[in-house]
């Protein structure tokens, strides 16, 4: 933890000095400014990126950290490891591309506009850097407020009460969060005396102090705060919604990372938190995920607008994140950390393609579009491969995840545990803990892959294929004389970097997997620790997954 | 008797201020006149630097002067109230005879000190200041009642002049009786608390209950006590009042309304129930619980008081009926830290710390808002009359409008709500804290879903003025040429901002304000200082 270099400070605070500059520039300069500003928050991410230990994921990296508020041991502290750090680099790349992207699609009030994207971005990237609870509670709630801005100056018809409802439901939920971690403060101010929100030494109270009942509650207030975000089943109804009227930068933001900040709150508290409760908690949750993605996906079959169907594809996908977490075991949680990040890329990259779709039509009605491949060949190419990534089409990265998640799921089972899998030969049988999912689930929620092929294919086959269908009243020329029907360059430019990234992640996942070996197995360490079982031996895929685990880690090292 | 007056250096200092200005204000001639405003911001200014300065300190005075229940307690009190007393000035500055003194500039009439109330409203204010302060310091319960009757009988004057509308003498009228209503309610609580003691005097109050229990005579007192201190802070089931009040008062009268008494409350509470200490009772020995009794009577009132002023704020269509009711939430919200009480010596734990802090903090953020709806009037295009901006639409597009008003509502508004990184998360937190540190958790919650209702009603006045295009058939409201009151809203949403960078320090001097000597265990302290509470505090046993 050495060395206060600051760079995450700096790739936390730049967004928030440009958007102070767009603020005090000319109208006409503030994309530009804001492009500068993400631009320069990536090329730091890149320079950090470099910096990074990415073998010793698990430790946390680039650490600053300054006193705040000594009183309740609140300092603004910034450190990542490679979970976070890769969500990181998401953000970082999704900036850019969301500044760019509204180029043409955002007239008015620009400087509102971009000024809020940018601390939005800001407020992102704390969320995964900070090492405070209190520092990352702040960023968490800190996000609603542009968005809601955004949402309801930018958003489509029924944007006001889609801000509000977005608003309302996740304050709520966070404020309960807020409640179980400050309870969890509590539990460490009064076994030691002192308060700190520090978050590693708050984790290691929380799972030496609580009672398997207290840990019980922390686990439903956090998780009714990440769920909301997430969103799971029953709290997922703000999601449709604010996808639908906001701007096209708000939903890639919103399905990009926004999203992301709840799977990511309950893999960084939850499991390390209460890993008792959450062995006791995975069947329910298991469960609650699982009709999240039947139920997302067969409401995603009946759509007509397009948008809203890659909406409720999102309620389903992040049912597999959540799934796969909760296998714990390396590969799911593995695959629930590669799945955030990967349908950041191909969820966003679907939402950029419909507003593009969007701005040139004016309709997002699949009964009123169709063949658009005869008219925009390439959006239409564009359309098919980010589909294909997030139906799992093999050699995309959507498959990767959904394919480790599911696997997590299906050896997650005392029966897999203890039966004749055994590599390493040294578990005792009976103690081993497979976890507490196992083959029914994984199979159940299979159906919801072929749930999501039929309805992304069906979209896909009604919209790019088949005969040329343009709406009524499309007047191509006299609507938007400035953009061509097929893609510009710079729309292409913004499509380019996620869909390499789709590619690299798809065909050669090798290295991300790696980078996040060490934290997840640090997390999962914690996990048998304090249940007092042995990681079961599992077949993994990836060959290196056989490698003996490095020696001589104790919890907590940093 | 005469080293009494060591204590109340700052309150002499705001009594000369006042007579000066009883008699300033009544000059023949304008010029002097006007300078009543700013002699009273000298005077609030000489009180600041004297409350810091002079005020004893814990180990400053023996426990025979009758100050050791909180021995720190008045220093930070008194320059809390002198702090936001002087933010305070500006908002009320030009609240009576505005027309008044037009007609005289105009030379349509004469001066005639009968109908002049400069004089009067702004000695009251002081006054009003004076009795909040001697809250404070006070160490008997018949100066507590003297110094609460000071802090409010001015205030039922000032709203009754603040307007020349019926409303308001309807309001003051309402006020006045609901008023003397809570206190004969605490008058008759002291009587018997004095009944069941033998003494007025609080640390004997304190060391009789100690040494003897609390016997139902005291206990009858001690509910009577608390029921009548609610309508101070305007908790149910003693509030009633409030909407009515701060409709019908203008509203620069109503955004002191909503910290003067309920810091005079807040604070003669700490008092009255620090003779029971938080340190009898089932969970004594933990070093933080009332008497059952109180402890329920409270919490069945913070709990009441929050949900009925948040969901009844949620109906409303007037704003300042809105922060009426979410004066009411908040004074809920504080109950909730004065149910946990000090704590185990942590400065997290310390809901009293809590309290003073939160009231820091409303002080500072609620008063934006009212500046807000006190800087602008609508002018009715037919007939020339201004109207005071009370509707939501009133609000709309107010920061493309009036940039300066409008942003100052988001802030506050926000600020209100408990949004982080802005002051009132950072008030908000400690409630949070202290409230989950005396172990209870029902309450927490209840006040983290209130925190979420209030949600919606203040959104609006977030969205209102930032998201709404202003209304094209409507003229927009105009300044109504005062210029401090914008400036009293600004230095608000400023403070807002800028005061969580020293939060940390604020609330190391509210949690050193409020210790209680008795419960301390100083090895205990999170913030690191050397154990401040010296034996000479010590209750004798």
């Amino acid at each position: 933890m050495e060395g206060s270099f600051g760079i995450l400070s700096a790739m936390i605070f730049t967004p928030l000095v440009f958007a102070g500059l767009v603020a005090l520039r000319p109208t006409r300069e503030a994309k530009y400014v804001a492009l500068a500003g993400t631009l320069l928050a990536a090329a730091l991410g890149l320079v950090a990126a470099t910096q990074f230990n990415w073998t010793n994921g698990d430790t946390h990296q680039l650490a600053s950290s300054a006193p705040w508020i000594p009183a309740l041991g609140v300092s603004l502290s910034f450190a990542a490891d490679s979970v976070s750090f890769s969500l990181i680099l998401l953000t970082l790349l999704l900036g850019p591309i969301c500044v760019a992207c509204s180029f043409t699609a955002i007239s008015g009030r620009e400087r509102t506009y971009y000024a809020w994207l940018l601390v939005l971005q800001a407020a992102m990237t704390g969320v995964f850097a900070a090492r405070d609870l209190v520092v990352f509670y702040i960023c968490f709630e800190f996000t609603l407020i542009p968005m809601f801005i955004l949402i309801s100056l930018y958003g489509s018809t029924n944007r006001k009460k889609a801000a509000i409802k977005f608003f309302l439901y996740t304050f709520t939920g966070s404020i309960i969060a807020l409640a179980g971690l400050v309870y969890v403060a509590w539990t460490h101010a009064s076994a030691s005396g002192a308060w700190t929100f520090d978050v590693d030494t708050l984790e290691r109270a929380a799972r030496a102090t609580l009672s398997r009942s207290e840990q019980a509650w922390v686990l439903l207030a956090l998780m009714l705060g990440f769920a909301v975000k997430v969103p799971l089943f029953p709290f997922h109804t703000w999601l449709p919604l604010a996808h639908t009227e906001a701007p096209t930068a708000g939903s890639v933001v919103l399905a990009g990372v926004l999203l992301k900040l709840g799977t990511y709150g309950i893999y960084r508290f939850v499991l390390p938190m209460c890993p008792l409760a959450v062995v006791d908690y995975a069947p329910l949750i298991a469960t609650v995920s699982i009709i999240g993605i039947l139920y997302g996906g067969l409401i995603c079959w009946v759509q007509r607008d397009v948008k809203k169907l890659v909406a409720y594809s999102s309620v389903a996908h992040l049912g597999f994140c959540i799934l796969g977490m909760f296998a714990l075991n390396s590969a799911g949680l593995r695959g629930s950390i590669l799945y955030m990040i990967n349908h950041g890329l191909s969820t966003g990259a679907l939402f950029l393609l419909i507003g593009m779709m969007y701005e040139r039509y004016h309709t997002r009605d699949m009964r009123e579009l169709g063949g658009l491949a005869a008219k925009m060949p390439v959006w239409a190419t564009f359309m098919v491969f980010f589909t294909m990534a997030s139906v799992g089409l093999p050699g995309l990265n959507g498959f990767v995840s959904e394919f480790m998640c599911l696997m997590g799921v299906f050896q997650a089972s005392p029966n897999w545990a203890s039966g004749a899998c055994t590599i390493t030969g040294d578990a005792t049988p009976g103690a081993t803990f497979g976890g507490v999912l196992g083959p029914i689930y994984a199979a159940v929620a299979g159906v919801g892959m072929i749930v999501a092929a039929m309805y992304l294919l069906y979209m896909v086959g009604r919209v790019v294929w088949g005969p040329l269908v343009e709406p009524h009243h499309h007047h191509h020329d006299a609507d938007t004389p400035s953009l061509p029907p097929d893609l510009t360059p710079r729309e292409i430019a913004i499509l380019i970097p996620l869909a390499a990234s789709c590619l690299w992640l798809g065909v050669y996942p090798k290295p991300a997997l790696d980078a996040l070996r060490a934290p997840v197995e640090q997390t999962l360490r914690i996990i048998h620790k304090a249940n007092g079982t042995l990681p079961a031996p599992v077949l993994d895929v990836p060959a290196e997954f056989r490698d003996a685990p490095p020696a001589g880690r104790e919890e907590g090292t940093r | 008797m005469i080293e009494r007056l060591a204590f109340l250096w700052p309150e002499i200092a705001l009594f000369i201020t006042t007579c000066v200005v009883m008699v300033v204000g009544l000059s023949r001639s304008t010029g002097v006149r006007r300078l009543s405003a700013l002699i009273t911001a000298v005077g609030l200014a000489a009180a600041l630097v004297l409350a810091v300065a002079t005020t004893p300190k814990a180990g400053q005075f023996a426990p025979a002067d009758g100050q050791t229940l909180f021995p720190d307690l008045p220093v930070f009190a008194k320059t809390l109230f002198a702090a936001v007393g002087l933010l305070l000035l500006p908002l009320l500055v030009g609240t009576v005879d505005r027309d008044d003194e037009r007609e005289i500039a105009a030379g349509r009439r004469a001066f005639d000190p009968l109908r002049s109330n400069r004089a009067e409203f702004y000695a009251f204010y002081l006054f009003s200041l004076t009795g909040l302060m001697l809250c404070a310091s006070a160490s008997d319960l018949v100066w507590l009642f003297l110094a609460l009757e000071l802090t409010s009988l001015p205030t039922y004057v000032m709203v009754a002049i603040s307007s020349r509308r019926h409303r308001a003498q309807e309001a003051a009228v309402k006020y006045f009786f609901l008023g003397a209503l809570g206190a004969a309610c605490f008058l008759m609580g002291f009587a018997f608390i004095y009944g069941g003691t033998g003494t007025t005097r609080l640390n004997v109050i304190a060391d009789v209950f100690a040494a003897s229990g609390i016997n139902p005579i005291a206990l009858a007192g001690l509910v009577l006590a608390v029921v009548g201190l609610a309508f101070k802070i305007a908790a149910v089931p003693m509030h009633f009042y409030t909407p009515d009040v701060y409709q019908g008062a203008s509203p620069s009268v109503a955004g002191m309304l909503a910290f003067v008494p309920k810091a005079a409350g807040f604070v003669s509470l700490i008092l009255v129930l620090g003779t029971v200490g938080w340190t009898h009772g089932p969970g004594g020995e933990s070093g933080h619980s009332l008497p059952e009794s109180l402890r329920v009577i409270l919490w069945v009132m913070a709990a009441l008081t929050m949900t009925v002023g948040n969901v009844l704020a949620l109906l409303q269509s007037s704003v300042r009926r809105v922060l009426a009711y979410s004066s009411v939430a908040h004074s809920g919200y504080m109950l909730v830290a004065l149910v946990a009480g000090p704590g185990d010596g942590s400065a997290a734990s310390n809901g009293l710390a809590a309290v003073l802090f939160y009231l820091l903090a409303y002080g500072v953020m609620n008063l934006g808002a009212f500046a807000v709806l006190a800087s602008l009037v609508r002018r009715n295009p037919k007939d020339g009359s201004a109207d005071e901006i009370d509707s939501f639409d009133d609000l709309r597009g107010l920061c493309a409008t009036r940039p300066f008003h409008g942003w100052t509502l988001v802030v506050c508004a926000l600020s209100l709500l408990g949004f982080p990184p802005l002051l009132g998360f950072f008030a908000k937190v400690p409630l949070f804290t202290s409230g989950i540190a005396a172990g209870e958790y029902t309450l927490v919650v209840i006040l983290g879903l209130n925190s979420a209702i209030a949600a919606f009603y203040y959104l609006r006045l977030v969205q209102m003025p930032l998201l709404e295009k202003p209304d094209p058939t409507t003229p927009v409201p105009e300044p109504v040429g005062v210029p401090s009151r914008t400036a009293a809203g600004l230095l608000s949403a400023a403070g807002a901002v800028v005061l969580i960078a020293v939060a940390g320090s604020l609330f190391d001097q509210a949690h050193r304000a409020s210790r209680d000597p008795r419960t301390v265990a100083p090895a205990r302290d999170a913030a690191g200082e050397p154990p401040a509470a010296p034996p000479i505090a010590a209750r004798p046993e």
